[in-house]
């Protein structure tokens, strides 16, 4: 049985100039234990589906899905009390700025220990024990020092460290980590992102880490989902998504990456990712695809069998057959 | 301050005819009040960075928050004169005394910043911002200053059009765009792209860096690039120069760099760096801690505590910049010959 288990969410967001779709139709199950990695540039859709999952957007927005269960349950059949038993909880989230996330007004140690106190039973002395040994885990110096210190007396890195301490607090099944180190430089984020995965393997927590950086998914990840528009545009294990892309978005993001390009000009992209008013027919990809045609611009794509990358595309890319014979 | 042993390789550099921008021994120090009664602390944002930037070749100047980059630029764009040290600019001392020679300069170097939302007021219409260096800096009428506006938007592949809408009407990357237009309108000779594609999605990002590229053909101009992202860095500069807490620490050309880093501090940069590549995970060198207070940097080489190389003279005496092969590094690990494969 998967650990989370998403069928066909989508959310819309009421605005003034009427409805809008973030999130159209995406597909996710995450087995325990494994790291799925979520790409897409801005606008793509990637957190507001996961904050929709946790349930933390603003009124405005209408979250459907035809499944939405977590080991099984059906959370969309749960009460609000079921369901915040089970986020912040069994699933856990920390998001890319770490300096907003933490309470100015609070010292670390007592945000730590109200996450504590909200989820589990243990007593004032057992929290204390408890977030020592938290910080202690995510390699925090002299965790009993810096319990009583404010969110600005740490750097980014050290902030980020406290929020994942708060995030496994009560040892999730699930953590969703929004874009974790895209605040912090290389050398913290190769830091930070090094305890994620220590965490992960020695607690058998499955994550779910939303980036658009294409190397940080090369790192990390086992399993790789591309979105686009809201839409999941391919699906691939992390070995072959790099070598065989079958989206024409996928191959074009990857070539626009400095790091794999020979020429001195870059491959780019023409035009931007459509916003609200010019979402277009067909393929939401078909005006910045160079291989769109009549029936990209009219029809929309099927989804791909596995051994295409489940890709959203009428002409998918690298064939397994002709890959062989090219 | 000044080593001996660098001074040859110094003097070598400042006489080629070519070399724009040339450093030496360049400081920034900012006080910094801690309690009204305190005495003011002396913070170090640059120390004694000395280098040259050559005509028409993009220096890339790359270091994690904290390492004076950004200082540096505010230096070379005269937003701040430096507090030691002497600063040459296409021939011209930045020192502050003379308004005339700053006047001179500012239209010869100016600034692309990281942020497209935050550098353009959007209370202004895009012709405006443009045209706006053109009225503090020439007598031209209104109709030259159009003239010369709508040919900026079509340098940087922006259409007539636009030159009487409001930024808000645009996206990042055209933001950036309209940034680069009001950059080049004073034909200036350099310009200091400031992390010019850190806040762009990776496909916006490759149509600036490639219009950046487009643009130093066309009109010659000197790039001194910004970064804390190497793999962009790899793709456009000519040279490298790595900074670690104010010091430049390894300048080198951008081949050098990336094939045989020799400080360990760049290296460690290197392997931080998250390869666009699934089989290449797992072999990176681990930084511990992280950068220390500019306030009370450590004595000796200011790496010296995250440095897996460290010894007793590196924690005590600090390294200047010695000449090994095509690279300038300030390592006594390296000039000992204490590091495997250098």
């Amino acid at each position: 049985m998967p650990l989370l288990s998403l069928r066909n969410l989508s959310v819309t967001f009421d605005t003034a100039s009427g409805p809008f779709k973030a999130v159209d139709g995406v597909d996710i199950t995450v087995e325990p234990g494994e790291v799925l990695g979520i790409v897409g540039e801005s606008g793509s859709g990637k957190s507001v589906a996961m904050l929709g999952l946790m349930g933390l957007l603003p009124p405005s927005a209408t979250v459907t899905a035809d499944e939405i269960a977590f080991e099984g349950r059906d959370m969309r059949a749960m009460s609000g009390r079921e369901r915040r038993k089970i986020i912040g909880n069994e699933i856990a989230m920390i998001f890319q700025e770490p300096m907003s996330s933490l309470n100015p007004c609070f010292t670390v140690g007592y945000q730590i220990k109200e996450a504590l106190k909200a989820h589990t039973d243990l007593d004032r002395k057992g929290r204390q024990t408890r977030a020592i040994e938290l910080m202690n885990a995510v390699g925090i110096p002299e965790p009993e020092r810096r319990l009583s210190a404010f969110p600005h007396q740490m750097s980014g890195g050290m902030s980020q460290r406290v929020m994942i301490a708060m995030a496994t607090a009560c040892n999730p099944k699930l953590l969703i980590a929004d874009e974790p180190t895209t605040a912090l430089d290389v050398t913290i984020q190769a830091q930070i992102l090094d305890l994620l995965l220590d965490l992960q393997k020695d607690r058998g927590m499955a994550m779910i880490l939303i980036t658009h950086d294409m190397g940080v998914i090369a790192e990390t990840a086992e399993r790789v989902v591309v979105q686009y528009a809201g839409q999941q545009v391919e699906r691939q294990p992390v070995s072959t998504l790099f070598d065989q892309p079958h989206h024409p978005y996928t191959a074009a993001l990857l070539a626009a990456i400095p790091e794999r390009s020979t020429g001195s000009r870059l491959p780019t992209i023409p035009g931007v990712v459509p916003g609200q008013g010019d979402r277009p027919d067909g393929c939401l990809f078909n005006p910045r695809c160079d291989k769109a045609d009549e029936r990209c611009r009219t029809v929309v794509p099927p989804r791909q069998p596995a051994s295409l990358g489940e890709a959203l595309c009428h002409y998918p890319l690298n064939h397994p057959a002709s890959a062989s014979a090219a | 301050m000044d080593a001996p042993t660098n001074a040859p390789t110094r003097a070598s550099t400042t006489a080629s005819a070519k070399a724009i921008v040339t450093a030496t021994d360049v400081s920034q120090v900012y006080e910094v009040r801690r309690g009204f009664f305190a005495k003011p602390l002396g913070l170090k944002a640059v120390k004694d960075a000395s280098f040259t930037v050559e005509e028409g070749e993009t220096l890339a100047i790359v270091g994690e928050s904290g390492c004076g980059k950004s200082t540096l630029a505010r230096m070379l764009t005269m937003i701040e004169t430096p507090s030691e040290g002497a600063l040459v600019i296409d021939g011209v001392t930045v020192s502050g005394d003379d308004p005339g020679d700053l006047k001179k300069l500012r239209s010869t170097v100016q600034i692309v910043f990281q942020n497209p939302y935050g550098a353009l007021n959007p209370r202004q219409k895009v012709g405006s911002i443009i045209e706006e260096p053109l009225k503090i800096n020439t007598r031209l009428s209104a109709a030259e200053r159009r003239q010369k506006a709508e040919a900026a938007l079509a340098e940087v592949g922006l259409r007539p059009e636009h030159y009487g809408r409001y930024p808000h009407m645009f996206s990042g990357g055209q933001r950036q765009r309209i940034a680069i237009a009001r950059a080049i309108i004073l034909e200036p000779k350099i310009l200091v792209l400031d992390e010019p594609v850190s806040a762009l999605d990776v496909s916006i990002q490759a149509q600036i860096l490639n219009l950046l590229a487009d643009l130093q053909d066309r009109l010659g101009l000197t790039y001194i690039f910004i970064s804390h992202d190497l793999s962009v860095v790899k793709h456009v500069a000519d040279r490298v120069m790595v900074m670690y807490l104010g010091r430049p620490v390894e300048i080198a050309p951008v081949d050098a760099l990336y094939a045989t880093p020799l400080h360990p501090y760049t290296r460690a940069l290197l392997s931080a760096t998250p390869a666009t590549d699934p089989a290449s995970k797992g072999q990176r060198i681990r930084l511990t801690g992280e950068l220390p207070s500019p306030i009370s940097p450590p004595p000796g080489c200011s790496f010296n505590p995250r440095c897996p190389y460290a010894n007793d003279r590196c924690r005590s005496e600090r390294p200047e910049l010695t000449t090994h092969g095509a690279t300038r590094v300030a390592c006594f690990a390296v000039e000992e010959g204490r590091i495997d494969g250098v």
